[in-house]
């Protein structure tokens, strides 16, 4: 049943229907919201029988994550930015265990310097821990997730992060059609554990692998993230028969089907890329929105097919791969390579920096007006005037190509320009 | 007051067939689970395989066979697990060096939500994974009062990745990073952590500490902790012939020498006070205990230190003091 | 493609059909607050409405802005309101802080915490209609604490009907039990009487 509610509140909600054995909940900015909801409906009851562990930070609520899954009962937590550092040594341990944990990660700027606000550098830097990483576009598709993310960590024994755009997302208040339990029951089974510490069936996990069986294990687990690919849209399909709604699968889309200038991103922005869109399309701009729902596994397949009648691609970077580029855009582009499609890689919305309509329109028209470059990471929001003055204060004896690029706050990636027509 | 414990009737082999069957240790019995067994790849004299051995054998017997056991990285975990071999026979867990305490607080929340709470939790690790990397997590143990056994195996150093300082390591001693070149006489003084009575500062149901020179009383305390619930925690020492630099067929009798020259106190306490201590029965200088480990040979070749090995006898006085070890026994 | 389409177009060709606030004040005013009832009123009655914080720090006597949309179809934009059709403002001492009467709408409306005019405020050169509300006082007299929120939104209500009063009542009472809910509701009554009166009661000023 619709009803106004923040998305945090609804986020608690729905992973209490769930019913987790243990949440173990250690607080951070932006999430606070989600494991405060939690202790009370844990304490009502509302969560089944459910264990609400206080830990002392992140990495103990990920490594109680992991001890609680392994004992055969289904775990949840939430982090966001540092936290999630905190736990990085628990999280490809979690992965490689192959221990069916969800965890959502209110998605939150990593310092330094320190910043609460939202944009993605939090989970991308994480991307290569072995989990499953879905983004959520809206609060419904966050809490709709959160069912589906259960069902498919015990379905493959990969764990899956939910990512939530923090503040964005988790202090709006809005309308959001909380899945009531039936719906839950309906999509998640209960927990059938594939491994499971029990005195009646001893078993050893964690044991020390050396080189000579080490690749295969690796392999495996990569071959599970792969089969996510398949997973995701099964269980999205599963989801859609029972509750009507399509929020899952690999990726969305808006107005895509016959756009040539598509602007691809991930979490909230793609809400207002979509009233831009309408926009653009009512003065004839032949534009539309992808959005990445699972980034990881990358789903390249979908992707290639979704951009292949676009001629020009704006990808919105909301995290950095400092000193190589783009992350989101780099996937992007090495998916649509060999074909026509220019890839336009922007970065935006750092560290909470809006992305407002007014940028997002503004850019489209740079980009069909060709003054947005496809092989530098263009910053269209960036302070030129105050850059460019503190590269002139330290920077000595500087590079004029460094300083030029800052002056058109653009940076330079090793991507090859395009060869010019002689 | 402390009572005496005496076992020894005749020999001192840890069965005694002379003993009342009800006062042999577990080790004696042909029943006992053997949860870690032979073929693991420990060094020859190591304390820490020992210890487990004993201290699981003893709480698998108290729990009936419902317990199962977390781990943390460490000289344990390796040399038990080659994959694709375990030497356990009881369920086994490692994840990470630092949360062997979180790991298992997990596992009971687990078992207490789906009403398997019959079934106990062990969390084992090194001084190392005890005092410093794991600390944290195991203050949050404690402070939450989650129902985990932890015990420690205290070989006073970061032995498997080649013997370097730990918080535990005792002064003076020679490891990897702290060596007596230029002035410096080993592992600083002044330093270091005692974590039985940082648990006591927590007031947990249960602390002690034991030895592997003391099979019984080291099985009566794991009985002892597993009668009771919430947090508990047990740290035994454990010699390591390598790091340490003694004898293989040294490990219990030095053991012995660390207790009886009151470096290493052993004692019991429940919610934060001392509730018994085990009696130093032959007061050694603690020359006798350091002579046979070659992490302290610097303080005795050439002219020697005599200075350091005075201050570490004022140590150990004071521990004897402070924990009462020399008290006459009320019989 | 296994993607999900939604390419139900929701274009709004131009026509400003949304309805957006913009609160500003201080932690501890209940600035959030007073965003979120506004747009429970309006989900109550049908529409589709959104509340979204803007944080610092969290720490009282901080800025804090709040943001309020209300629109007949979904929304789906979550950056900030950047041309409000009404702006309030809690705190009066926020007025000289750059930005707080950015880009209202022409025809809006800033209402304002405050026993003073428009005028002595130094508002007469907004093209957009000002309003000074007492809320504070009526707020300690009702409530016997300074929460200048509820009447503000009552004033809202009154002087823009974006949402009924009766609405916002409800959305009070649900949000603050017991008596705490009734007192509330009767200040947001106050508030939207007050701006119901001629120029005796409340004092605004017209724009020119």
């Amino acid at each position: 049943m619709r009803r106004q509610v923040e998305g945090s509140r609804a986020i608690a909600e729905t992973v209490a229907r769930c019913g987790p054995d243990v949440v173990a909940a250690y607080p951070i900015s932006p999430q606070t919201h989600i494991v405060e909801a939690l202790s009370d409906l844990v304490e009502l009851g509302m969560a089944g029988r459910c264990e609400y562990l206080m830990v002392e930070s992140e990495f103990g609520a990920m490594s109680a994550c992991i001890g609680a899954s392994a004992a055969g009962g289904r775990a949840y937590t939430a982090t966001a930015s540092q936290g999630l550092l905190f736990m990085a040594e628990a999280l490809p341990n979690a992965s490689g265990l192959q221990l069916p944990i969800v965890m959502t990660v209110a998605n939150r700027a990593l310092g330094a310097p320190i910043n609460i606000w939202n944009d993605h550098s939090d989970a991308m830097s994480q991307r290569d821990a072995g989990w499953i990483q879905l983004f959520a576009e809206s609060n419904q598709a966050a809490v709709d997730l959160h069912v589906q993310a259960f069902a498919l960590a015990e379905q493959l024994s990969v764990p899956v992060m939910v990512c939530v755009d923090g503040f964005v997302l988790t202090h709006a208040m809005e309308a959001i059609d909380v899945p009531e339990q039936e719906l839950v029951d309906a999509v998640l089974p209960p927990l059938q554990p594939a491994q499971c510490l029990d005195p009646a069936a001893p078993i050893t996990i964690g044991a020390m692998v050396g080189p000579e069986a080490f690749t295969e294990v690796k392999f495996l687990e990569a071959h599970r993230q792969l089969r996510a690919l398949d997973a995701v849209q099964e269980v999205a399909d599963r989801f859609h028969a029972a509750s009507g709604r399509d929020s899952g699968g690999l990726t969305s889309s808006y107005r895509l089907e016959d756009a040539d200038v598509v602007v691809v991103a991930l979490g909230s922005v793609l809400g207002t890329a979509a009233d831009v869109v309408d926009e653009l399309r009512d003065e004839g701009v032949p534009a539309g929105t992808l959005g990445i729902t699972c980034f990881r596994p990358w789903p390249f397949d979908e992707v290639r097919e979704a951009l292949a009648g676009a001629s020009q691609v704006i990808v919105l970077n909301r995290a950095l791969a400092v000193g190589s580029g783009s992350i989101l855009g780099q996937d992007v582009r090495l998916t649509v390579s060999g074909g026509p499609t220019t890839v336009h890689d922007v970065v935006v919305g750092l560290g909470g920096r809006p992305v407002t309509r007014h940028m997002l329109r503004r850019l489209i028209e740079d980009v069909r007006a060709g003054r947005i470059s496809d092989h530098a990471l263009t910053f269209p929001d960036l302070d030129v005037e105050t850059v460019s003055k503190e590269l002139a204060r330290t920077v000595d004896g500087a590079d004029g190509a460094a300083l030029a690029g800052a002056v058109l706050g653009q940076l330079a990636t090793p991507w090859p320009a395009e060869e010019e027509e002689t | 007051m402390t009572d005496l414990k005496l076992y020894q009737v005749g020999t001192f082999a840890a069965g005694n067939r002379l003993l009342d069957p009800a006062q042999r240790t577990e080790q004696s019995s042909g029943e006992r689970s053997n949860s870690i067994t032979s073929g693991h790849r420990a060094c020859r004299g190591c304390g820490e395989a020992l210890g487990a051995r004993v201290v699981l054998d003893a709480a698998m017997h108290a729990t009936g066979g419902r317990m199962v056991t977390v781990n943390a990285t460490g000289c344990l975990e390796v040399f038990s697990t080659p994959y694709p071999e375990s030497a356990w026979r009881v369920p086994w867990l490692h994840s990470l060096f630092g949360n062997a305490a979180a790991v298992a607080s997990g596992v009971a929340a687990t078992l207490r939500a789906q009403g398997r709470d019959d079934v106990r939790v062990v969390a084992q690790a090194g001084d190392g994974g005890t005092v410093d990397i794991g600390l944290g997590c195991l203050s949050g143990m404690f402070e939450r009062n989650d129902d985990v056994l932890f015990v420690c195996y205290d070989n006073q150093g970061y032995m498997n990745t080649g013997v370097q300082r730990s918080g535990a390591t005792p002064a003076a001693a020679n490891t990897a990073n702290t060596r007596p070149v230029g002035t410096r006489v080993g592992n600083a003084f002044g330093t270091g952590k005692s974590l039985p009575v940082i648990a006591m500062a927590h007031e947990i149901p249960y602390v002690a500490t034991a030895t592997v020179a003391d099979l019984h009383d080291l099985e009566a305390k794991v009985t002892r902790a597993m009668s009771m619930h919430g947090a508990r925690y047990l740290h035994v020492l454990v010699p390591c012939p390598v790091g340490w630099g003694t004898t293989s067929a040294d490990t219990i009798r030095v053991a012995r020498l660390a207790t009886e020259s009151g470096l290493f106190p052993v004692f019991e306490a429940e919610d934060g006070e001392v509730t018994g201590v085990r009696p130093i029965r032959r007061q050694v200088p603690v020359e006798d205990y350091l002579r046979l480990q070659t992490r302290f040979a610097h303080l005795f070749s050439g002219e020697g230190r005599p200075d350091v090995v005075a201050r570490l006898q004022r140590q150990a006085d004071r521990s004897i003091a402070h924990f009462g070890l020399l008290e006459e026994a009320a019989r | 493609m296994s993607g999900r389409c939604r390419d139900e177009v929701t274009s709004r060709a131009g026509r400003a059909v949304m309805f957006q606030t913009r609160f500003h004040g201080r932690g501890g005013q209940g600035v959030v607050t007073a965003a979120e009832l506004l747009s429970v009123a309006a989900f109550d009655q049908g529409k589709h409405s959104q509340a979204l914080p803007s944080f610092g720090s969290e720490r009282t006597g901080a800025p804090v802005v709040a943001y309020c949309r209300i629109d007949d179809r979904p929304i789906r934009s979550h950056d900030p309101v950047t041309s409000p059709e009404a702006v309030v403002v809690q705190d009066p001492t926020m007025l000289h802080i750059p930005g707080v009467l950015d880009d209202i709408a022409i025809d809006g409306v800033v209402l304002v915490n405050s026993t003073r005019t428009p005028s002595e405020l130094g508002l007469d050169h907004l093209a957009a209609r000002v309003v000074t509300v007492p809320a504070t006082d009526l707020a300690r007299e009702r409530l016997g604490r300074p929460l200048p929120n509820t009447c503000l939104l009552g004033a809202l209500a009154g002087l823009t009907g974006v949402v009924d009063l009766a609405a916002l009542q409800r959305a009070m009472r649900d949000r603050f039990a017991g008596a705490a809910g009734d007192l509330n509701a009767q200040l947001a009554a106050d508030g939207f009487d007050l701006v119901q009166e001629g120029p005796e009661g409340v004092r605004h000023a017209q724009a020119g």
